[in-house]
Order: C-alpha cells, then structure tokens, then sequence
C-alpha cells in the first residue's frame, strides 16, 4: 500500500465526506447492494454466498459428531474459522491464518454465539459425551472492504440452510436415519459496521474507503433489537458520542436489513 | 481461585466478592520493574498480576517491516502456562493474537507515529495471573511501560471493563463475574482527551445498558488514571532525588 496514493484518496474521500457524499455515490448510511444465494455447496450441510457490492463471501457450514466442552456437557459446539483467499486480494498470502483472519472469524464468532442464535442445548445426543459439532467455515473469495458484515452475513445464511442429518441412540449407538430437518435456530443477528473518517461516521466501508479510513466499529444486534457483540478496530480512537451514534445508527441499520432479508 | 458463589450480586447491591456495583477491585502500579527492558510496568488488578515491558524506538526487526514514514508498534499479549486454572498451552491461542491485535489498536492513538519514521517500539505483556479483565490491565500496564521508556504520548492509556451481572451493571469485572455473568465491556479511554481506543462487549444488552455500562467503565478508568500518574511520579522522584544528591 503506497501510503502516498493513500493521501491523495484521503484528500479526494475528505471532500466528498464534508458534503455528505462518497466516492461510489451512496450515502453516508447507505449499504451496497446485498446479494445472498443459499445452497451452492451440495456436499456441505448448509452454505451460502453473500454478495456486499464487489466484497463476496462463501460460508459452509459441516455438521460432525464430537466431544461437548465440560463446562457445557448438555449443548452442541459451534466454531467459526476464516480463510482470507489469496484469490480474494493481491495482499492476501498463503499460509496460516493472520491476526485480520482471526479477528473477522472471532467476531463472526461472537455475534452468532452471544445472541443465543443456534439452540445448541438441542444439538446434544449424550450429555458430556456426545454432541453436534457446527463448523462455520468462512471463505472470503473477493475483498472490496467490509468483509466483517459480509461474512456474517454469509454465515448466517449457511446456517439458516443447514440440515442435520436425522438420527436416532439404538444401545448407546448412533444411527442416521432417512431424512434432514433444518438446523434449530433461536436468534438472526445482523452485524452492522460502521467506518470513521475524519470523524464523520459512515456504514459499510468499501476498499478503497477502508484504505484511508481512521477506525471501525462493529455492532451485532439481536432480533429483539440489543446489542450482543461489539468490536473496534483500527489504529484512532472514538468520542464517547461518537459510540452512541454509531450504536443508534447500527440499531437502525439491523432493523433495515432484517425487513430487507425477512430474517 | 476456584469458589463459585451461586448468586453474583445479593439485594443489598453488594456482589460475590463483597464489593458495591460500581466498585474497582485493589489496584497496584508500578514503574519500572525490569532493568533491561526501555520501560516497564508492573501492575496487580484484583488477582490479576501482570508485567509489560517496552523496548524502542529502535531499528525494525525484520528490517522490510520499517514503514518510510512513520514508527511500527508492535504488541505480544502472552499468557503464561500457570497463570489459569487448568495449564494453558505457551503457543499462541487465536484468543491472544486478537487481543494483541486490539491491544496494539488502542495503543496507536496516544502515540505520535509520524515523529519516528523508520522505527519500532516493541511491547510484550505477559499475564502472570488472570482473575478477569486481563486485556484491560495489560493496556494499563503497557501504557505504562511506553511512557516509562520515554516515548512521547497524547495521553496515558487506560483501562476498566464493565458489564452486567444477573440484572444490574457493574464496574470492573472478576474471573467469575466474566464467566457467569451476561455481558462484559471492556474499555480503553485517553481521559485528558476524551477518547475511546478499545471497545468490545460480549453478552447482551439493551442500548441504555450499553450506554451505562460505557459511562460506568470510563468512570473507572478515571480513577485508574490517577494512580497511573501517581506510579510514574513515584518512580521518577526516586531518580529526581537521586540526582540532587
């Protein structure tokens, strides 16, 4: 990144922003365009690709049998891992997963566990010793900013997609029988993120305002309309008002695209 | 380290570890601890102990990491094997690379980067004992250790976590508050410049209990700030007196 074009965008971005106008001419809380398709993935038991503007993220999700953690013996496990693609952006590399890669997977994470979303006490077949185990795997395939919302975005979608396999405990044995039923699920979150520039505070920041941009914050918000996860990233800071803002703004925002998706 | 009391807060406000609702654990803070390190600090929040150590600005390691115009910080968050109740792995968890990562993020904004181009200030913070809220005295701690090693800086960093516990929000978090608790909010705040540099939460709340929890935090990280100012003069008019002599 040549931080010299990167001041020269900033300069143009800045102008823009003070007359409440941005470089792909959305406003400042408007979304890109939101795609979703379910079902791409036949081998997997629930996926989907999210489509945010140009930013496109596959999500599937496996469902295998496994050990429940033994401060929850009686609920299923649920996991989220991200790959950053190197097909997705020259600046993506192969190799293990970095700090930005385990930062997006954990507040994926953190959204879709806090909010209750998967009813895991109903995906445990033999307490403290056998349970559903739900891998969420994001798979980022194309990065035009903003990957947070739009991979959750994906991965709830997989998992409204997924079916478990029917099954049934003959002599302490599991036996798969005919047939799926959809994965229980008890809560939709939305995660809503919001870029700061100059401290004006805009919604769903795209590459190139990304680039320029001072910080974020992401808020995942529940169906009933709380908050359940919060992150700030990026290397400036926030007003306290300027929180709450964003907090009113996120509000909004989930409640739009809720409508929107029917979620 | 391991009592788990059944009700978090009784009707009298006061919660499982005898404290009020908006009640800081015991805190100790001290400056220069480590003699090899640039700077250090030492810092004990409740059962938390935890040292931070700063080394630079000094030349980048490897050198293609150097930026051409402006200092690199960067930050390891480590936890040590003994340091929980059941042995932790030394490797590096995907827990600890996110908070090293959010660590370094509410760091930046108090220091003046452009000033050293070419440059690098490493910190380390290893958690020597966890009992809740480590990310935030580690940020207390390393901010600390930042100013101890005489790098420039807007303001100290600090911070306090708050969150909900049963139905009522309280300040400052323990181990089994975090656990058992509904939510938790750490934050980081520059208190000389009104600004938040670390927001996160887990757990549910209402915007309103959002709000408070934020007011309720940075309340706490007022008070903080005062004995972190109080452990840099403690340790500074040591060397001061020193040098009349």
């Amino acid at each position: 990144m040549s931080s010299l074009v990167t001041k020269v965008r900033l300069k143009q971005i800045e102008g823009l922003l003070e007359k409440g106008k941005r470089l792909d001419e959305r406003g400042l809380h408007e979304y890109r365009e939101i795609k979703i398709e379910q079902g791409l993935v036949e081998r997997a038991e629930g996926s989907a690709r999210c489509l945010l503007g140009r930013t496109e993220v596959l999500a599937g999700v496996k469902v295998e049998t496994g050990e429940p953690f033994p401060d929850t013996p009686n609920e299923g496990v649920m996991t989220v891992n991200a790959e950053l693609v190197p097909l997705a952006s020259p600046n993506f590399e192969p190799g293990p997963p970095d700090e930005n890669s385990i930062e997006l997977a954990r507040v994926v994470d953190r959204g879709i566990r806090e909010s209750h979303a998967i009813d895991t006490e109903k995906l445990c077949i033999e307490s403290g010793k056998k349970v559903f185990v739900v891998f969420v795997d994001v798979y980022v395939l194309n990065h035009d900013g903003n990957l947070i919302d739009c991979s959750a975005l994906a991965a709830m979608a997989a998992l409204l997609n997924t079916k478990m396999p029917n099954y049934e405990i003959k002599d302490g044995e599991l036996k798969m029988r005919q047939g799926y039923t959809p994965l229980p699920m008890k809560n939709h979150p939305i995660t809503v993120t919001i870029g700061k520039i100059n401290n004006t505070l805009i919604v769903d920041p795209w590459l190139e305002e990304e680039l320029v941009m001072d910080s974020r914050i992401t808020m995942a918000i529940t169906k009933e309309g709380n908050i359940c996860a919060v992150q700030k990233g990026g290397s400036s800071y926030f007003t306290p008002q300027q929180i709450l803002e964003a907090s009113k703004i996120a509000q909004e925002k989930a409640a739009e695209l809720r409508k929107k998706l029917d979620w | 380290m391991n009592e788990k009391p059944e009700k978090l807060i009784d009707k009298k406000g006061i919660r499982a570890d005898g404290r009020k609702a908006d009640e800081l654990r015991p805190l100790k803070l001290q400056v220069g601890v480590l003699s090899n390190a640039d700077g250090s600090a030492y810092i004990e929040h409740g059962k938390n102990k935890i040292l931070a150590a700063a080394f630079g600005p000094r030349e980048m390691h490897p050198k293609h990491l150097a930026m051409p115009d402006r200092m690199v910080l960067r930050c390891r968050y480590h936890m040590a094997p003994f340091s929980v109740q059941e042995r932790k792995s030394p490797a590096p968890s995907r827990r600890e690379v996110e908070l090293s990562k959010v660590i370094r993020e509410s760091l930046e904004p108090a220091l003046f980067l452009e000033l050293y181009p070419r440059t690098g200030v490493d910190v380390f913070v290893e958690v020597l004992q966890a009992d809740g809220g480590t990310r935030c005295a580690s940020i207390t701690a390393a901010s600390l250790a930042i100013a101890d090693a005489g790098v420039p800086m807007r303001d100290l960093v600090v911070a306090c976590a708050a969150g909900k516990i049963d139905d009522t929000v309280v300040l400052d978090l323990y181990d089994a508050e975090d656990k058992l608790g509904a939510a938790d909010v750490p934050v980081a705040y520059m208190p000389s410049l009104n600004a938040i540099t670390l927001l996160q939460m887990d757990g549910i709340l209402t915007p309103e209990e959002f709000e408070k929890a934020i007011n309720m935090a940075m309340d706490g990280c007022k008070k903080i700030y005062e004995m972190q100012k109080e452990a840099l003069k403690t340790k500074y008019m040591v060397v001061k007196e020193a040098g009349e002599e």
